[in-house]
């Protein structure tokens, strides 16, 4: 009877480092033969990239120990066999990378909007933070006081948007799209919803239409259409014509991402709401839309990634955002040649970004656990 | 509804008459020129985030012009597709954007080109090993050309009318085109000689490389500004004529105030001594004296931005003076 008592433990096989191997890497030979050839690969590329990047990289001066101002003094151009990695563009040119032209002595207060953006967002990104309810208050009031800030006006010297670039229109298109898009494609979903046949008739038209067309055409028609039809004597910047153009885009996507959320929501729902005697506006605030959201998340995020990196394509428009003022350093004679340099930095900032983005969404949901079925509980 | 519409002309016709372009920028304080997103050579921010290159210096010579001061203008970026709508809006007072001058763009368009600022023309690009000294010389290459551009229909008639035969390799962009002549999947790329130059520049090593002399196609690039405004038209012109006038005369950015007690009566003229050109065109009498001061006269902007001592090692050829070789030619000043 004692033998019963024993707690037999579980096979070696299955627990600690060596089980964990066994069942994730190498579980039956296909497996083993695929871990093989990725850990060659990475044996092959990960020694190489480092070193590319970093060991034999100049970040400031070359391996001669000069300061380095252009490409002919990278030490891989000195010398082919000894160098990697150019750093010395980005660190010559990182002013324009992250402001643009922006004029230096002002430069403070695109510093000062950068750390209010981070203020901004934190009541949005965590709900248990202390004072959250006045944290909120200065996120709603923060697009008046960065427009001041950034534009000019109320004392500040002016800065024309044409002087914008790189980093800074490349948040102010990704965060005003996704800002604007949100509350614009919750109106839209409900719309398309809507039992009164105008209001949804028009969602749908819009919807249908924005989507059906490219984020370029529609680029293309707030940059070069719009003034065609404007009057001559008024004139709208050049990058709310694109913003514009972005919002409506990214809101179109939008409704459809929360349209797919309400739809999962059980009829139930909205009988329950009803029969506690809501309006249209308090059941959707209140029941439906909190619901319909939560499901959404994982979609929401990945349009607003998506949106992120569209803005790439302002350089169509002749708006130089963080991959605009990239290809404008290639096009520099100092600079000629260093694209794998650049395009590296680009996708670095804009990974970040993004994979921050994916991060998040993550803990929403863990958080929210959205996974559960909440059909009829 | 007629009626609303004619209200609704007279009403945008309000709006858009307006003083000359000339009177607009005065009033502004500064000119608006419409430049590339980055081309070397051409226009590109350098690391201060000031635009440099051959058209952005023919902007700044405008602005001198208007304002006596290089710093009054505003570059605005635009892309192939953009230039035409962005100066057919009136967002730009004048386009310096490496546009070739072509009828349909004079006419149709409802452009004026005023002059010429550099003479492109398409070239050929070879490795050095291929040991090819003329395109003539390249019967059965493999060549990379962007497709669907006019540079395709220029490679077929040149082979075709030198009887020889050529393996097109279709690329999309200039970057794609450079990869593949770099890595060998052909033998010759072809497309503007601005262009190649650029492109060889940007090799580890350039000196394995060769732009053939032929130049197959005329690409005169140069500034243009809307249709119509002939007095603004004038400015832009004659600071460009101004530019390669001083050329010609010997006059730098260096020797110009001393040409100022030049007894040579052109020069004087130019520099605004004597006669009264800067108020036929409604601007200071010192203009081209004060752009050849800021700016310098064509060769020393050619110099600085494309000539054989920068990296694009673009040789004078088509672009020098018509007394030294080249087309280079401006109206007499007088």
């Amino acid at each position: 009877m004692n033998e019963m008592n024993e707690v037999r433990k579980p096979p070696v096989a299955t627990t600690g480092i060596i089980g964990w191997l066994r069942i994730n890497l190498f579980f039956n030979w296909t497996n083993s033969l695929i871990t093989l050839f990725v850990i060659y690969c990475l044996y092959q590329f990960i020694p190489w990239i480092l070193d590319w990047t970093i060991f034999s990289a100049d970040f400031k001066y070359n391996y001669l120990g000069e300061q380095i101002t252009n490409q002919e003094m990278c030490s891989r151009n000195l010398d082919p066999e000894n160098g990697g990695a150019c750093w010395a563009v980005i660190y010559v040119r990182f002013y324009q990378f992250i402001y643009g032209f922006y004029p230096r002595v002002e430069v403070w207060r695109v510093n000062l909007a950068y750390v209010m953006l981070a203020f901004a967002l934190l009541p949005l990104l965590y709900a248990k933070l202390p004072y959250r309810k006045y944290f909120l208050y200065f996120t709603y009031i923060f697009p008046v006081i960065a427009y001041f800030l950034l534009n000019g006006g109320l004392g500040f010297t002016e800065v024309s948007t044409n002087k914008w670039g790189g980093l800074l229109v490349t948040l102010v298109l990704g965060c005003t799209g996704i800002a604007l898009a949100f509350p614009i494609g919750i109106m839209l979903a409900l719309g398309r919803r809507s039992k009164l046949p105008v209001i949804s008739m028009m969602c749908t038209l819009f919807i249908e239409f924005i989507r059906g067309v490219p984020l370029i055409t529609l680029l293309f028609f707030g940059m070069v259409m719009l003034p065609l039809f404007l009057p001559e004597g008024i004139d709208m910047d050049g990058l709310v014509r694109v913003l514009v153009a972005v919002t409506l885009f990214q809101s179109a996507y939008m409704a459809e991402v929360i349209r797919g959320g309400l739809q999962a929501i059980p009829p139930g729902q909205y009988e329950a709401a009803k029969s506690l005697g809501m309006s249209y506006w308090r059941m959707n605030l209140l029941i439906i839309l909190p619901q319909a959201i939560r499901i959404s998340i994982p979609p929401i995020v990945n349009t607003s990634i998506g949106l992120f990196k569209d803005t790439t394509l302002v350089i169509i428009v002749g708006i130089l955002d963080l991959l605009g003022i990239g290809r404008g350093t290639l096009a520099d004679t100092n600079w000629l040649g260093l694209s794998y340099e650049i395009y590296f930095f680009v996708s670095l900032v804009f990974f970040i970004f993004t994979f921050g983005m994916s991060r998040y969404s993550l803990y929403l949901e863990k958080k929210l656990k959205t996974g559960i079925n909440m059909g009829a509980d | 509804m007629k009626k609303l519409l004619s209200i609704f002309a007279v009403v945008a016709f309000a709006f858009s008459a307006h003083a000359g372009t000339l009177d607009d920028v005065k009033n502004r304080g500064f000119l608006k020129c419409g430049v590339t997103t980055g081309l070397a050579g051409f226009a590109a921010p350098d690391d201060s985030g000031e635009w440099a290159g051959l058209d952005a210096d023919m902007c700044r010579a405008v602005a001198v012009a208007v304002f006596g001061d290089r710093s009054k203008v505003e570059f605005i970026t635009t892309t192939g597709k953009s230039r035409f709508p962005t100066l057919a809006s009136g967002e730009v007072d004048m386009l310096a954007r490496n546009t070739t001058w072509t009828i349909s763009r004079d006419v149709n368009l409802g452009f004026e080109f005023v002059g010429v600022n550099f003479y492109d023309g398409q070239g050929f690009m070879v490795p050095s090993a291929l040991g090819v000294s003329s395109a003539t010389e390249l019967d059965g290459a493999t060549v990379c050309i962007q497709t669907g551009t006019t540079t395709e229909l220029n490679l077929a008639d040149f082979f075709r009318l030198n009887g020889i035969s050529y393996e097109a390799l279709p690329i999309e962009t200039n970057d794609e085109g450079k990869e593949n002549l770099f890595a060998g999947r052909c033998d010759v790329y072809t497309t503007d000689a601005s262009g190649l130059s650029s492109t060889r520049a940007a090799a580890s090593n350039p000196d394995k490389w060769v732009v053939l002399p032929e130049i197959i196609s005329k690409e005169p690039l140069g500034p243009l500004v809307r249709h119509g405004d002939h007095q603004w038209g004038d400015v832009v012109r004659w600071s460009l004529n101004a530019m390669i006038i001083a050329e010609e005369l010997g006059i730098t950015s260096e020797n110009v105030d001393a040409q100022t007690s030049s007894n040579v009566p052109e020069v004087l003229r130019l520099l605004g001594v004597e006669g009264n050109y800067g108020e036929m065109l409604e601007l200071s009498n010192d203009w081209a004296y004060q752009i050849i001061k800021q700016i310098g006269n064509y060769s020393e902007s050619y110099e600085a931005n494309v000539g054989p001592d920068t990296p694009l090692e673009i040789a004078r050829g088509l672009n020098a003076l018509w007394t030294q070789g080249g087309i280079l030619y401006a109206p007499p000043f007088r």
